[in-house]
């Protein structure tokens, strides 16, 4: 008989934007310690000695987020010296691969209470920080046909036909629903302001936002990745595998991908009994997760086999899905999942993305986590569907139940 | 122990000169003798150190040291491994021996010292070069597939930085002249001559008694320009091996990529540990086949062509002093630039005197243009433009030594111009058409001396190709053949020498490239894979644009021409898949060439602009599901399959021809060595190398593709 895991609570932190944002001057390992201290208050009954691990997704695990972050925020916020805590890095899904693994842990009967989640402060630990084979070894990037993601989200609109206005429309949408589901109040659920030492409000809401944003703005942006492009010889690189491609078309700018923010996320995982014992009332059930990939060079489609993976381990259909959070890394990879899995528009990504809000990397996948529950709440729906696109060509899904 | 071929000499100072002399050879390389000999020597060196004050490391040879030995290297198989692995760790201990002595080591550099040799000169502490004609230092072993495994890759790298070092020493193994290499670094000194040699290594040895130190030895030594731990290196480093794979088109060249691999581990570890890795990626190149396919075509095949295996013995050597280039076109006006640079007075004749003055203005722009680069003198540039004569008048050819045509391809102009002048040239001269596909037989009948008629057949544009194809006809003399190889030399080109028939070697074997492409596109392969199969098979230019280039109205018109031949004969006409293709852009879409403005490709301006869009409706692109490795090995098989039709028909004599033509004149790849080591040098997926993987191959591909790719039997 298998324990079920559930999601007891998801909570984030707002999302700062880059080195002029609020956030840049609060340690990454403060954001994590803000957020335990808010479900210490939230669940003033949860035993802190039946927690066995904070499993927290980071990308770029060095310096401040370096060393183990997650065994750190433990210490730091004088949490018993047996929760353990584990960094992990699933790229661009960590936070998802976080609230997965915790369920795992959960569903085999071998652990009751795990907290999961992710944290990333990209104004203080760039992107690349920490090197790795995958780019840094001539080697391996040569024989992989490594080339940064945007410009495998160009290659897919290419492929795919998007234009430079369909990927902006995309933007604007994103945009438009995040500003409504913020007026609307919908994320007031799961958003913790980040306080000082003496409990000052540092930052309250989404800093990363521009509402207002409309398709003629965005059309003056300059493309992203045509200069990397060309001083990298890289589209010569994707066009070399695939040959068919004439000649890649840049789209992409700032104002159609994701956000360089700051920020984090936790999602308590548990099982039934120790949710009962302790007073806290489930929110959903994981049904299932997945992990899966495609071709490394145009790296962010992954989403679609490890949804398709997903839903077949859950015994579920497109159809059965209320609501889809696909992490709105590129306008591109969003128009494209949504293509193949025939997902109406009402479903996907309804109160807006990272494109509009920011993407912490490490944090993203348990943040979105979050936003779907609420939404779910908020409409009543049964089954939604979490993924990510992920460096290296990987996806990693997740299909959760209201309860 | 074989005899030492240091020889060793201690003066009253204490300074030993090594002076470098194989009995054996006429240059130094790195065989076994050299190896025992600097072995021995550093065993001596060690053993009496305390006598020792510095060390001298020169050359008796005219070069210094010619470097690494290809005749063995050649011979080396994967399962050789460990035995190529321990050969060069051995070879660069001792090097290392040498470097760590204690004492200072100078190397006084008397002649080139190209890969080994400039890698045993970077073992020293200080290089004396000698500024003397003939000098040229650098690591070339990329160029024949390998990557310099004598410590050159660690020591460069430490030297100069790994963006440097790998950008203008190692990855295009150019040769640099003295002044070039003191610049870069590569050197420290010149001096005038090689007497000043010696005595300027004591002085230095004598000022620095304590110069036996590498920088790289010295204690907090850092490369310029960092490791990739450092973040501005790592910032533009993953944009290294990505525009290495955009300069390389994709193409199975493994070299550059493993020396950039070297260069970047390397930088992270210690320098003995940086050298192990140097030697493994040594060892996987020359265990692997593309450095025997190279050092077959560009150290081999080239030696014998030089060395004028393809010339006939006993003629004196020929020196041209008058040349007649009859037609001023694109060609004449090539050929007259390049025997003017070689120092023969041309007369370069057309109809009119307008064209005769254009094609002049042709050697004009490039002396222009070289004049401002400072790659020639006022002097030399106006000289040679003096030798050049243009004219409408045949009177002036009186008395040239040489005649090479360049008219329109037509037999019947041909003959008349010849006519208009085989009188008035001197009773003797050779007399040579630069005809790209007509027969030189029915050509010769055209002039009263069939004898000395031959074909020298230049490549486009004729001051930058390095080939020229020398065509026998049937009447055509040895002596006159000797002349001609003569001339080719004489102009620095390359010569291969075949024997007539339509398209000769190159014309004939490039055009089944061409097609093959062509047909893939008929059988709605999509335009964009065919032109990268082509650039990642290695060619130098995407075969639908190159046909652009070349219009295809030729090419419609050469296959009637084929055609008609074979049907004249009696044969049948062999597969034409291209046929129709050709015949839809021509005559239906109106859209034969480049210099049209509309061919495969769309032109602003004169400029390419892309690939038409009309082509991929108009030939059902993306209906194909042809493996991508079948584009092309489609290509390069039917070219090989041609050169085998080729030898079959007695067209080719040489093995060295047919790889130094088709790399030199038709662009077949570099890496295969050739299209002859293309069939030798096969080697298949499944790993197994040689003739018979060619052969089962081409028979998959014929049963596939078309009987076409059926190998001859000769091949069996």
């Amino acid at each position: 008989m298998t324990t079920e895991a559930y999601i007891y609570e998801a909570i984030r932190t707002p999302r700062g934007k880059g080195k002029g944002g609020a956030l840049h001057s609060v340690k990454p390992i403060s954001l994590v310690t803000g957020l335990i201290d808010e479900l210490r208050r939230r669940f003033p009954d949860m035993d802190e000695d039946r927690i066995s691990d904070l499993i927290l997704g980071v990308v770029s695990p060095v310096g401040d987020q370096g060393a183990d972050i997650a065994r750190t925020a433990v210490l730091a916020a004088k949490m018993p010296d047996t929760v353990g805590g584990f960094q992990l890095n699933r790229f661009c899904a960590s936070g998802l691969e976080a609230v997965n693994l915790a369920a795992q842990k959960v569903r085999s009967g071998w652990d009751e209470l795990v907290i999961a989640g992710g944290v990333e402060s990209m104004s203080r630990v760039p992107m690349g920080s920490d090197g790795g084979a995958w780019a840094m070894d001539p080697q391996t990037a040569y024989d992989t046909y490594f080339v940064p993601q945007g410009i495998g989200a160009d290659l897919i609109a290419t492929i795919e036909g998007f234009t430079r206005d369909d990927v902006d429309a995309y933007a604007v949408q994103s945009q438009d629903r995040a500003a409504a589901a913020w007026s609307g109040g919908y994320f007031a659920k799961s958003v913790v302001p980040v306080t000082d030492q003496n409990g000052l409000v540092i930052l309250d809401q989404d800093e990363h936002m521009r509402p207002g944003t409309t398709t003629e703005s965005l059309g003056k942006l300059k493309p992203a990745f045509e200069g990397v492009a060309a001083m990298g010889g890289f589209d010569d690189v994707a066009l070399q595998k695939y040959h068919w491609v004439e000649k890649i078309h840049h789209v992409h700018t700032g104002g159609n991908s994701s956000g360089i923010v700051d920020g984090a996320a936790l999602v308590v995982v548990g099982s039934e009994d120790a949710g009962k014992s302790m007073g806290m009332t489930p929110r959903a059930r994981v049904v299932a997760t997945a992990t899966s990939g495609a071709d490394t060079t145009i790296m962010l489609t992954g989403p679609t086999p490890a949804s398709k993976k997903v839903l077949a381990a859950a015994g579920l259909t497109v159809d059965d899905i209320d609501l889809f959070e696909l992490n709105e890394a590129f306008a591109s990879v969003v128009l494209r999942y949504q293509k193949d899995l025939k997902i109406p528009g009402e479903k996907l990504n309804v109160n807006g993305g990272a494109i509009a809000m920011g993407h912490p990397l490490g944090a993203t996948g348990a943040m979105i986590t979050g936003t779907v529950l609420d939404e779910l709440e908020r409409r009543n729906g049964r089954y939604a569907l979490i993924t990510l696109c992920i460096g290296g060509g990987m996806g990693v899904a997740t299909i959760i139940e209201r309860v | 122990m074989s005899e030492n071929m240091i020889e060793w000499d201690q003066d009253a100072d204490g300074i030993v000169t090594l002076t470098m002399n194989d009995p054996g050879q006429s240059a130094n390389t790195m065989n076994e003798t050299y190896k025992n000999s600097m072995g021995a020597t550093v065993d001596r060196l060690e053993a009496e150190k305390d006598s020792v004050t510095g060390v001298v490391v020169t050359s008796a040879k005219k070069t210094f040291f010619a470097g690494g030995d290809l005749k063995n290297m050649v011979k080396a198989t994967k399962d050789d491994a460990a035995q190529v692995f321990e050969e060069v760790q051995l070879i660069k201990s001792q090097l290392r021996r040498l470097e760590t002595l204690g004492k200072p080591v100078v190397a006084a550099i008397n002649g080139a010292a190209l890969g080994g040799g400039l890698e045993i000169a970077l073992a020293t502490h200080h290089r004396i070069v000698a500024d003397v004609p003939g000098v040229q230092l650098g690591l070339p072993e990329v160029s024949l597939g390998l990557l310099p495994g004598g410590g050159g890759v660690t020591r460069i790298t430490r030297m100069m930085g790994i963006q440097n070092g790998f950008m203008s020493v190692l990855s295009q193994g150019t040769r640099f002249r003295v002044a070039k290499a003191k610049e870069l670094g590569l050197v420290d000194e010149v001096v005038g001559s090689v007497e000043e040699l010696v005595p300027a290594a004591k002085a230095w040895i004598k000022a620095n008694p304590e110069g036996g130190v590498a920088p790289w030895d010295v204690k907090g030594y850092k490369i310029p320009g960092g490791t990739p731990s450092n973040p501005k290196l790592a910032q533009i480093l993953p944009a290294f091996p990505s525009n290495l794979r955009k300069q390389i088109k994709g193409a199975n060249m493994p070299a550059p990529l493993a020396i950039l691999a070297a260069a970047v581990e390397g930088s992270q570890v210690d320098f003995d540990n940086a050298s192990t890795i140097e030697s493994r990626y040594f060892t996987s190149l020359v265990t692997g086949q593309v450095s025997k396919n190279m050092i077959q075509a560009f150290f081999f095949d080239l030696q014998a062509i030089n060395a004028g295996k393809s010339r006939p013995d006993g003629y004196d050597k020929t020196q041209f002093s008058k040349v007649a280039v009859l037609g001023a076109g694109m060609m004449g006006a090539g050929i007259a630039y390049v025997c003017a640079k070689a120092g023969i007075d041309v007369v370069l004749k057309d109809v009119e005197l307008a064209s005769a003055e254009k094609g002049k203005a042709y050697s004009e722009a490039i002396e222009a243009k070289a004049l401002s680069r400072g790659k020639t003198t006022q002097e030399k540039s106006d000289a040679l433009l003096a030798r050049i004569h243009p004219t409408a008048d045949p009177k002036d050819v009186e008395g040239a030594d040489l005649v090479i045509e360049a008219v329109f391809e037509s037999q019947d102009l041909k003959h008349k111009v010849f006519q208009e002048i085989e009188d008035l040239v001197a009773p003797d001269a050779l007399l040579g058409s630069n005809t790209s596909t007509l027969p030189i037989t029915g050509l010769a009948t055209g002039v009263k001396r069939q004898e000395d008629f031959i074909g020298i057949h230049f490549f486009s544009p004729v001051d930058k190709m390095p080939l020229v194809e020398i065509i026998r006809g049937e009447k055509t003399s040895d002596a006159a053949l000797a002349k001609a190889f003569d001339l080719v030399q004489a102009i620095k080109k390359t010569p291969i020498v075949v024997n007539d028939s339509r398209g000769f070697f190159t014309s004939r074997v490039i055009g089944t490239f061409i097609n093959e492409a062509i047909a893939m596109l008929g059988e709605g392969v999509e335009p964009s894979s065919i032109e990268q199969a082509g650039l990642q098979a290695g060619y130098p230019a995407p075969p639908l644009q190159l046909s652009d280039e070349l219009t295809l109205t030729l090419m419609q018109k050469i296959r009637k021409e084929t055609y008609d031949a074979v049907v004249a004969a009696g044969g049948t006409p062999p597969e034409d898949p291209a046929g129709a293709v050709i015949d839809k852009m021509v005559d239906e879409f109106e859209r034969p060439s480049k210099a049209k403005g509309a061919g495969f490709y769309e032109y602003v301006d004169g400029k390419r602009a892309g690939l038409w869009s009309g082509l991929r409706e108009a030939f059902e692109s993306g209906t194909a599901d042809i493996p991508f490795e079948d584009l092309k090995e489609r290509m390069l098989f039917i070219e090989a399959i041609e050169t085998q039709k080729c030898f079959d028909e007695g067209v080719l004599n040489t093995t060295a021809d047919a790889n130094i033509g088709s790399i030199f004149g038709i662009g077949f790849p570099a890496w295969t060595g050739g299209v002859h080591q293309y069939i030798v040098g096969y080697e298949a997926a499944d790993g197994t190398v040689g003739k018979e993987a060619f052969v089962a191959r081409a028979e998959e591909l014929a049963k596939q593709y078309g009987e076409r790719f059926t190998p001859p039997q000769s091949l069996r």
